[in-house]
Parts: structure tokens; C-alpha cells; sequence
């Protein structure tokens, strides 16, 4: 009973303690909060108005039931799944400028899932019926759906990649020593889960053969490809964005962002080549399932609303692509950022838009239905992006401290008498043991 | 230890959710005892008859407070030894569309915001008939037929092995014993899946609170067929569930002006399917995405 | 019963099959047609008429045929068969079935032509007589007016 009490103070001061972290900040931290907090609101308006009149409200229709949402929810999907590229150089590798982030890097894979998930409910027709895909209360049709095999799969990863990250900090905030045996085979098994998630979300496109866009045995290994560049990208600019930032002494490498981009620079090249692989394909045989992929590329019978994307897009790519292999680009920062910023826009069109589109054009009856999203879309997306971006702050506001050691327990109780030096050698053995 | 673990990840995790929570807030907010009473109806194929029943009344009173009519709400099962195809000469269809309002008419259809139509008629240029690509929908002249083009009409196919029916994540559509393809509107969640899954563009979607004009809904219906729909659910061509269950014909079947349409039992040596098949050159749509339709088009001889 | 069965259809006597069809297609006042034909005079010779049914346009084999290969000369409420038989009105398709065999047996599975009601149990059921779609005398389908197209959603 005592030890009940002890530990719902210790919980509580523990709570209090984060809930002040996260509410003191510098006023461009709170400058950022508060316009992302905005943007939230405004989307959660524009999906109420969604909510009341139906999908009537959107863009999309029988001719092109997916859009914008799923467009989003694919990419954000790839962009999770590429944590698993921090946590092998990590964990099986024991590259030690990579150990210091991949913390963060998976906390950044939750955020990201947290946000594909909020796209595809924000496109459900009937986000009030939602109970009746949970497996034993509703009726969740597992293995022949692959959606249900998604939603199994995505919750399994955040799960994961919410336990894994909250363990190590929890155990670094009390300067305890995480029992590896404990957690190290979840860590081991996040590396599958990613590529896992990824193939599902690909396979939910692949197993339809009433759209030969997508009906590609080549879909799932071009998902991975693309989400191993875009993803990464997105967390190199993010790592130096928190360098600068953080008040707290928190070590990014510029080696570990080289390795990650070195990593991406390979994972480009499979995309590029994948790619080039399904054109020659369809230019070569000339089926007539080639109609999709001439919409894309060329514009069909007239409409050519997406070309200019995706020619911008592949442009983006290979520039990239190049930046990525030259050494001396790569190594530079500002040549980086370049070339990590033409990543993440040029991935996103390309497996965004530029992929759940055309499967839809032209439709199983030869129709052609351009879409494009409308203004409600934009704004809803926005918002769930904004969400994203600040559930994503918060943790790191917790969580960087924990990981410079200037926010724990100990410091809690012995502020003075904890130095730097001791810290940083308590973590390096801790490392070292396992 | 570890239970400071789960209470920090349970902040962790409210924080992270607190989107997703403020999401659900409007949706619990209007929340009367009928909403709640509509939000755990259970799955038509897991209720018992009572249960049912009460479904039924309940929807019958909130018909006539909708729509002034009484409703006559059928959850006939299907007849033993049925099984039912659709045959449909091409060499007859003139493209008048008469089948596609017919079926507005009787299955209650949104008119408009959206508009739903569960056949669609295609015109193909002669000499082009597997390739639908180059089909045209919305065809409007004096007068049909056009010299040079045929028509060929499409709906639900009615498939065998259905691909709908394989990735619906909720099992809210099924095939029923006699093969008609069945959605429980009330089970459905709005994914639209099965709509990217369709080969044949089957499927329709409520994008809205569907508007029927009240003096022209039909009040016999079906629970799984033709009653009327709500927003966000998927719908699709039942075979007239409401009639065939009763040996009556399917709508469309009685308003084509030329005979083109042909309905029966595989499974009754005497049905006019049958003769269809044995003696006509049958073929269906896109049989090589191994779909195994019950929709069979043929022409004379 | 028997006989309000018997109401309902109606005999082919050679064949003893019996159809649910729905009455033939007159004009308003035409039948019986007697109440004219008993009292005029047979002219047997091909002609195009012009004092009464001018409106008739034949084009049904035309060049080989004419009225009275198909309506019997002496009792114009009957129809005539190759061999001499008289059949009802009600019973066309035997007439048509003549030429045009293999309709006719498709007529009869009911492949050909068009069916309406019940078709299976004791409802009520319709079969449409040939001459319900096809004029007998001009035989061949007029264009209709297509109802109208689906609304075309507006591209962006």
C-alpha cells in the first residue's frame, strides 16, 4: 500500500514535472507552437464542415474515390518506415553517432504514423462506425482485407515505436540501466516491423487486379525504395534544425547525418531504377494497360493535369540523386539540405499524388475524371500535418533533455551534484555493456 | 520501475492522441439515445430474428417521419436452391437508358448531390468491344440507336469470387446463398476500398445524405437491397433483391423497351439462364482477372 | 378454377402450349373485325388499299407477300396459317414462328421478347405478343429518344 503511494507521487511529480517542460520554452518555441496550433484548428473546422455534409465536400468522387487523404497516409506511411534506417546502423551496427538520435529518430516515426493514421480517419466515410474494424468487438475481416491487415500492422509500429523510445528515456531520466534483455528484442523486431508496414500499405494497392496501375509485382519494393530516401531526408533536416534550436547540449553529428544521407543515396538509386524498370515495361509491351501511365507522363485524350508534376518531380529526384553520390555535395550542408528538400517534395508527388491518382485514371470503365483537391482538402491536410509537426515538438521537448541528462530524476533530487563528465560516462558503459 | 514506465507512456501517448480524442469529441457531442441506440446496431448476419424486428420497426418509423410512406421492409432470406444470373443481349441494346431510371425508380436512388446510378450504359465504336477505354459515358442524341456504335450496359457483375468481398476490412458486404452480393448499409464504415477493388465500377458511394423526392420512393424494399441509404455508405446493384426473392423480375429486366434483358436460376434446367448459356455464345466482362462474374452478355446465335 | 385459368392464357392447339400474353396490340374500335369484313366483298387481287387502312404502310416482305397471305380472307377475326389453320389473334406468334423460326423458339424459352412479372411461383407473369414490339406490318424498331446521360462531374 505504501508502495502504491510512493509511486502514484513519484508518477504525479514525474507528470507535473513534463507538463511544465513542455510549457516553458523560448518564445520562438512558443511562436511555433501557437501558429501550429492554429493551423489545427482551422483544419479541425474545414473536417468538421467534411463531417456534416459528407465527402460531398471534397474533390473526390465515384471516378476517384481516393485522393489527397490516402495520398498523404502513403507517404507518411514510407517516412515512418524509415526509422528502421536508424535503428540498424544503431543496434546491429553500433555506429555510435547514429545511437545518440535514433531515440529521437523513432519518436519521429510515431509522430509520423500518429499522423497517417488521423488521414485515413479523416477520410472514412463514417468515422463513427470506426469500432467496427477492431479485431473480436467488431468484425475485422483478418487475413483477407489487407486495410485490416494495416491497421494491425501501423498500430503494432506505434505501439512499438512509442515503448521503445519511452523506455530508454524513462530509464535514462531515473539514470537506471535499461534491461537490455527486456528491450532489445522489441528493438529487434522494429526492424522487420518497418519494412512490414511498408509492404502492407503496398500491398493494399498491389492486390487489386482491377487497377493494372497499381497491380505491379514491382509496387512494393518501389514503396520501400522511395520511403527510404524520403523518410531519412526528412529527419536529416529536422536533426539540424533541433541542433540549432535546442538549448540543450544534445550531440548531432555531422557524421551521422553523412552516414544517413549515404544510406539515402543508395536507396535513390534502387528507386530510380525500379522506376525505369516499370516504364520500359509499359512503353516497351504497349498493352493497353500502358493508359495509366501515359496519363501521368504525357497526358491522355487531352488531359495532362498531372504531367507537369511529375516531370518536376523526377527532375527533383535525379538532381537529388546526383548530390546524394558526389562526396563532395554530400558532405556539404548547404548542398544536403538541397538536395534532402528536392527529396522529400519530389518522393512526395511521386508517390503521393503521382501514384494514387492515375491508378484511378482511367476508371475500370474507361473514364477520364481529373482530380484535384479542393480547398477543404488542402486545409485538413494541413491541419493533420500541423498536428504531426507539434505532437512531434512536445516529445522532443521532453525528450532531448532526457537524452542531454539535464532533465532527470536525479537532477531532480541532486541538481548540484551531478556533473557533466559523470553522465556522459555513465551512459557510455551503459552502451558498451550490451 | 516498469510501472512509472506505462504511466509515462500513457502521457506519452495522451498527448500524442489528444487530436484523435479532440476529433472524436463532435462526434460523441450530439449524441441522442437513438444515435447511440444506431452506433451499436450489430451486424445483420449477427443478429437474432428479435433483434431484427426491432431493427425493422425502428426503421420503418423513421421512414415515415422521413419520407410519409410506409415502408415494407422485407429481410426475406435467400430461397433454397437458388442461384442467380443475369444475361443481357448485346446485339439488342439500343442505349435508351430506360433500364438505368428504372432502376433509380425502384431502388431508391440519390438524385442528385450526388447523383447514383447503378447501370451505366457505355457506347463503343464498332468494331471495338473488350477494350473500354475508349467508351463514352455521356452519349445524349435525338435518338438511339447510332449508326456505327453498339452499347453495352454495365453493373455489378455479381461476381463468384469478388474481390469487393475480399477486401471489405469491416465485413460489411458478403455474398448471399443465392450469389447476390449484399452490402449492410448500417455496417459499412466508408473506406471506399471495395470501390477501388471493383474491375467493373459496380460500386457507388453516398457522398451526401442522398435526396430522394418524396413522391417517387418506393416503399417495398429490402433490408439488404433497395431501402433508403444514409451518407457514407457504399451501394451497389442487388439483382431487385426485393423481387427475385419473390420470383418477380429485376426492374430493369421489365422496363428495356427491346427484351435485351435476361434474368434466372442457374440452378432450374428450365430457367430461360440456362438456355442462354447452353445454346448462345456467351462470354462476360474481363474474365481474365479471374473474377468469375454472373453477368453474361451474348448475341443472337 | 380451371376455367379462370383458363381465362388467363390462352391455347396453341397445335402444340398444346399454353402463354400468359398480354392482349394484342389493336387499334382502338378495329376488332372485331367483322363487324366491317362480314358484309363486303373478298378481293383477292394485290393492290394498295386507299379507301380504308391507307395508313398501313406494308414493309414486311412486301414483295413476296400482301394482307390476305396473312389474315384470312373470309373471317378477318382470324389469322391464317401456311397449312389453312385459323388462329386467334391472341396466338400471332404461331404465324410469325412460321418464317421466323429460330425467334420463335427463343420466342418460347423466353429469350426472345421481353417477359414481365413473376417468374417463377404462382404470380401473375406477361409474355408480349410479337407484334407487342414489332409492328406486323412495319416490322422493323423505330429509334427512341435516349433518356438522359449521367451528370458529368466537373473536372477541375
Amino acid at each position: 500500500m505504501e508502495k502504491l503511494q510512493e509511486l502514484l507521487n513519484e508518477t504525479w511529480h514525474f507528470y507535473k514535472r513534463t507538463l511544465i517542460l513542455v510549457a516553458r520554452g523560448s518564445k520562438l518555441y512558443y511562436a511555433w507552437c501557437i501558429s501550429l496550433m492554429a493551423i489545427i484548428a482551422i483544419g479541425f473546422l474545414f473536417y468538421m464542415r467534411q463531417h456534416d455534409l459528407g465527402l460531398i465536400a471534397t474533390k473526390m468522387n465515384d471516378q476517384v474515390s481516393w485522393g489527397l487523404y490516402i495520398a498523404n497516409f502513403t507517404y507518411l506511411v514510407g517516412a515512418a518506415a524509415a526509422a528502421v534506417l536508424l535503428v540498424i546502423p544503431s543496434y546491429v551496427y553500433h555506429f555510435k553517432p547514429i545511437k545518440e538520435i535514433v531515440v529521437l529518430g523513432e519518436l519521429f516515426a510515431a509522430s509520423s504514423i500518429v499522423m497517417a493514421i488521423l488521414f485515413v480517419m479523416v477520410d472514412l466515410g463514417r468515422l463513427d462506425r470506426f469500432w467496427h474494424m477492431l479485431p473480436l468487438i467488431g468484425s475485422m475481416n483478418f487475413p483477407q482485407s489487407l486495410l485490416a491487415w494495416d491497421v494491425l500492422a501501423l498500430n503494432g509500429y506505434l505501439f512499438l515505436n512509442l515503448l521503445i523510445p519511452v523506455y530508454l528515456l524513462v530509464k535514462f531520466y531515473y539514470r537506471k540501466e535499461p534491461n537490455w534483455k527486456f528491450i532489445l528484442p522489441f528493438i529487434l523486431v522494429s526492424i522487420p516491423m518497418a519494412v512490414a508496414i511498408h509492404t502492407v500499405t503496398a500491398f493494399l494497392y498491389n492486390g487489386l487486379p482491377a487497377r493494372p496501375f497499381w497491380n505491379a509485382s514491382i509496387l512494393a519494393p518501389r514503396f520501400l525504395a522511395s520511403a527510404f530516401c524520403s523518410g531519412p531526408a526528412i529527419i536529416i533536416i529536422i536533426f539540424q534544425i533541433i541542433r540549432k534550436v535546442s538549448v540543450h547540449h544534445i550531440e548531432i553529428e555531422d557524421s551521422a547525418l553523412f552516414k544517413i544521407s549515404e544510406l539515402i543515396a543508395y536507396a535513390m538509386f534502387l528507386n530510380l531504377f525500379l522506376l525505369s524498370a516499370e516504364i520500359f515495361k509499359e512503353y516497351y509491351s504497349q498493352t493497353v494497360h500502358i493508359a495509366s501511365f501515359r496519363y501521368l507522363f504525357e497526358g491522355l485524350h487531352g488531359h495532362k493535369e498531372l504531367v507537369p508534376w511529375i516531370w518536376s518531380a523526377m527532375t527533383m529526384n535525379v538532381v537529388a540523386f546526383i548530390i546524394f553520390l558526389i562526396p563532395q555535395t554530400r558532405k556539404r550542408l548547404t548542398t544536403l539540405n538541397l538536395g534532402c528538400l528536392l527529396i522529400i517534395i519530389g518522393v512526395w508527388i511521386e508517390k503521393g499524388p503521382g501514384f494514387v491518382i492515375p491508378g484511378f485514371v482511367p476508371d475500370p470503365l474507361g473514364e477520364i475524371f481529373e482530380y484535384f483537391p479542393n480547398h477543404l482538402e488542402l486545409m485538413v491536410s494541413f491541419g493533420i500535418w500541423a498536428t504531426g509537426l507539434l505532437i512531434f515538438t512536445l516529445l522532443m521537448k521532453v525528450a532531448i533533455p532526457i537524452e542531454a541528462g539535464e532533465f532527470s530524476h536525479v537532477s531532480y533530487v541532486e541538481r548540484s551534484f551531478r556533473r557533466e563528465e559523470e553522465y556522459q560516462g555513465w551512459r557510455q558503459d551503459s552502451f558498451k555493456k550490451w | 520501475m516498469q510501472n512509472k514506465r506505462y504511466t509515462r507512456r500513457e502521457f506519452l501517448r495522451n498527448a500524442s492522441l489528444a487530436a484523435l480524442g479532440g476529433l472524436t469529441i463532435p462526434v460523441f457531442s450530439s449524441c441522442t439515445k437513438e444515435e447511440a441506440e444506431d452506433f451499436l446496431q450489430k451486424h445483420f448476419r449477427e443478429m437474432t430474428p428479435e433483434e431484427k424486428k426491432r431493427i425493422i420497426a425502428k426503421l420503418e418509423q423513421r421512414y415515415l417521419q422521413k419520407y410519409g410512406r410506409k415502408f415494407q421492409i422485407s429481410t426475406q432470406e435467400a430461397v433454397p436452391d437458388t442461384f442467380w444470373a443475369y444475361g443481357l443481349e448485346l446485339s439488342r441494346c439500343i442505349g435508351c437508358r430506360r433500364c438505368v431510371y428504372a432502376c433509380v425508380k425502384e431502388n431508391n436512388h440519390s438524385r442528385h448531390d450526388p447523383q447514383l446510378q447503378w447501370i451505366r450504359v457505355l457506347r463503343l465504336k464498332r468494331g471495338n468491344l473488350i477494350n473500354l477505354e475508349n467508351s463514352e459515358h455521356y452519349y445524349d442524341p435525338d435518338l438511339v440507336p447510332e449508326k456505327g456504335f453498339i452499347y453495352l450496359p454495365v453493373q455489378c457483375q455479381q461476381c463468384q469470387e469478388p474481390p469487393c468481398v475480399k477486401v471489405c476490412p469491416v465485413h460489411a458486404t458478403w455474398q448471399e446463398p443465392d450469389g447476390i452480393v449484399v452490402v449492410d448499409y448500417n455496417w459499412c464504415i466508408g473506406c471506399r476500398y471495395c470501390i477501388a477493388a471493383c474491375p467493373y465500377k459496380g460500386r457507388v458511394f453516398n457522398w451526401a445524405e442522398p435526396n430522394i423526392p418524396k413522391e417517387e420512393i418506393n416503399p417495398s424494399v429490402h433490408y439488404l437491397g433497395n431501402r433508403p441509404r444514409m451518407k457514407c455508405a457504399v451501394e451497389k446493384c442487388t439483382f431487385c433483391i426485393q423481387r427475385v426473392r419473390q420470383g418477380r423480375y429485376p426492374a430493369c429486366v421489365e422496363a428495356c423497351p427491346t427484351g435485351t434483358r435476361k434474368f434466372g436460376n442457374l440452378l432450374d434446367p428450365n430457367s430461360e439462364m440456362r438456355y442462354i448459356i447452353d445454346r448462345k455464345r456467351v462470354f462476360r466482362l474481363k474474365e481474365d482477372l479471374g473474377t468469375e462474374p454472373k453477368f453474361y452478355y451474348f448475341f443472337e446465335a | 378454377m380451371f376455367l379462370l385459368g383458363v381465362c388467363f392464357t390462352s391455347f396453341a392447339n397445335g402444340a398444346g402450349e399454353e402463354f400468359p400474353v398480354a392482349p394484342p396490340p389493336m387499334t382502338e374500335g378495329m376488332f372485331p373485325c367483322s363487324n366491317c369484313h362480314a358484309s363486303m366483298e373478298v378481293n383477292r387481287k394485290k393492290r394498295e388499299l386507299k379507301e380504308e387502312h391507307s395508313q398501313i404502310k406494308l414493309h414486311h416482305a412486301e414483295t413476296m407477300r400482301w394482307c390476305l397471305d396473312c389474315h384470312d380472307a373470309k373471317n378477318r377475326d382470324k389469322l391464317r396459317l401456311y397449312n389453312g389453320e385459323l388462329i386467334n389473334f391472341t396466338e400471332s406468334y404461331r404465324l410469325c414462328g412460321e418464317c421466323h423460326g429460330p425467334q420463335y423458339r427463343d420466342w418460347k424459352a423466353g429469350i426472345h421478347g421481353k417477359r414481365v412479372g413473376y417468374f417463377t411461383g404462382p404470380g401473375k407473369r406477361i409474355y408480349y405478343l410479337c407484334a407487342h414490339c414489332h409492328d406486323p406490318h412495319e416490322p422493323k424498331f423505330k429509334p427512341l429518344k435516349p433518356e438522359p446521360p449521367p451528370i458529368k462531374p466537373k473536372d477541375s
